[in-house]
């Protein structure tokens, strides 16, 4: 039986991880590598890096870090953050990724998904959506969730799946950063509108909120978090055991 | 030494790495007299499988892999790999394979039930058959692996060594001889994965 998937993700700045983490036990609570290897060690199914660098400098010492953590670390890395170019798709995978999330480099041009769906795989390309309600209506925003572009979320995502997307993360804009739990009626419509894997994102912030979203929208494959695993207020040890225990099938 | 054959599809840096954390010296590469020399050869792959049989074929590699495996040399597909050494693919047309392994590869749409998604991807577990091949030596029932994929080995039932089940019993890797093939990814499934290619790297 598929398992569910649990999946931290790390923003990366100039080769380090940004926002404060605090474990114990880690030498350098910063380091890409470390914390990966943390992860992968406490249960993390998969890992996701997103690069926030602006700089070209940036870029390069991100692709370093992406090498030395894919040549440690053997489970699946994800990695978004300026992708706007197949030659971006390219510059990541060679270095151990193994798929690629796009997002506002898709909204500028719509053609990548389908080009990079071409030549790497629909495995491959992961099209990851921040939506927020605006009077009423799910809206794609763009630039890190500071842009409406007007589009309507569900159209927006189905679009990008006949394109080729093999993978839907959906960040609630509504949800994110409020713990209040993950955003099921947006999740719920996009899984009722597409048959790909759809990922959480957004809202966690305890280990109840992951039982929730399972067991309300069983066809969510995987949740998706930040901060509540850096700051150590959500242990992915515990929280695998605690959605085993609960009837969610889990890798333990 | 290991040589994993580079023909020109997917990208083998994990893979690489993988043998490089068990400790065993491994090569990417198309150089046919590295991979008559290696002791044991991976065949990789990802994407389609008439693209991959064809630059297989057409550089010559596909071949050289047969003839070495009929040799006796250790031959391990991975993922799209195992599937090349299938007699033929009916993924987007029919495509001819390696026929080192019985059987054919087919869509999973057409065994498992309409609800469940398409490809099966995510961390699956492991259900041996009895007795447990070798190249499982370090593994118990029900570990998980990595699985990406949308087509699975049909009519091979002779040679499979473990099914993953998802709304139906699906080939998760096969063996005839010397020839072992995984649908999912050693290199990306964690310990477990390691131990395999471990024990691979001891026949």
């Amino acid at each position: 039986m598929i398992t569910k998937r649990i999946i931290p993700c790390l923003d990366v700045k100039n080769g380090r991880v940004v926002k404060g983490v605090n474990f114990e036990g880690l030498s350098d609570v910063s380091s890409p590598v470390e914390l990966g290897k943390y992860y992968s060690e406490c249960g993390a199914d998969e890992l996701v890096f997103y690069d926030i660098t602006a700089s070209s400098e940036g870029r390069k010492l991100f692709t370093d870090i992406l090498k030395e953590v894919a040549s440690t670390i053997f489970i699946p890395l994800t990695v978004g953050g300026g992708i706007n170019t197949l030659d971006d798709f390219d510059r990541v995978l060679k270095c151990g990724a193994d798929k690629v999330s796009v997002n506002s480099g898709a909204i500028k041009n719509p053609d990548l998904i389908y080009q990079a769906a071409k030549r790497y795989g629909d495995q491959c390309v992961v099209l990851s959506a921040d939506v927020k309600r605006v009077d009423g209506v799910f809206r794609v925003f763009a630039k890190g969730g500071r842009e409406n572009t007007g589009m309507e979320a569900i159209e927006w995502i189905k679009r990008g799946v006949d394109n080729g997307a093999g993978e839907i993360v959906l960040n609630s804009i509504d949800t994110d950063g409020v713990k209040g739990g993950f955003d099921l009626e947006m999740l719920e419509k996009v899984c009722n509108a597409v048959s790909v894997p759809v990922i959480a994102s957004g809202g966690a912030g305890n280990v109840e909120h992951f039982i929730k979203l399972f067991k309300t929208l069983p066809k969510v494959d995987a949740g998706l978090a930040a901060s509540i695993f850096h700051f150590g207020e959500v242990k992915i040890k515990d929280l695998k055991q605690t959605l085993k225990e609960n009837g969610i099938p889990v890798r333990i | 030494m290991i040589a994993i054959v580079d023909y020109g599809v997917g990208n083998l840096f994990s893979l690489v790495s993988s043998f490089k954390a068990i400790g065993i010296d491994a090569v990417a590469t198309s150089d046919k007299e590295i991979i008559k020399k290696a002791d044991k050869i991976i065949l990789p792959g990802v994407g389609a499988f008439g693209d991959a049989a064809e630059k297989l074929f057409s550089s010559g590699l596909a071949d050289l892999v047969v003839e070495q495996a009929k040799s006796g040399k250790p031959l391990l597909g991975i993922c799209l790999g195992m599937q090349l050494l299938f007699e033929k693919s009916f993924e987007y047309g029919e495509h001819k394979g390696l026929s080192l392994i019985k059987g054919e590869i087919r869509p999973i749409a057409e065994v498992i039930p309409n609800d469940y998604k398409i490809p099966h991807i995510g961390w699956n577990a492991l259900k041996f058959k009895n007795p447990k091949n070798e190249i499982f030596k370090y593994l118990n029932d029900g570990d998980f692996v990595y699985f990406v994929h949308s087509f699975y080995g049909a009519n091979c039932s002779d040679s499979v060594i473990a099914t993953a089940e998802y709304g139906a019993y699906l080939t998760a890797a096969v063996a005839k001889g010397n020839v072992y093939g995984c649908q999912f990814h050693p290199e990306k499934s964690g310990e477990v994965g390691l131990k395999i290619l471990k024990a691979f790297c001891e026949l």
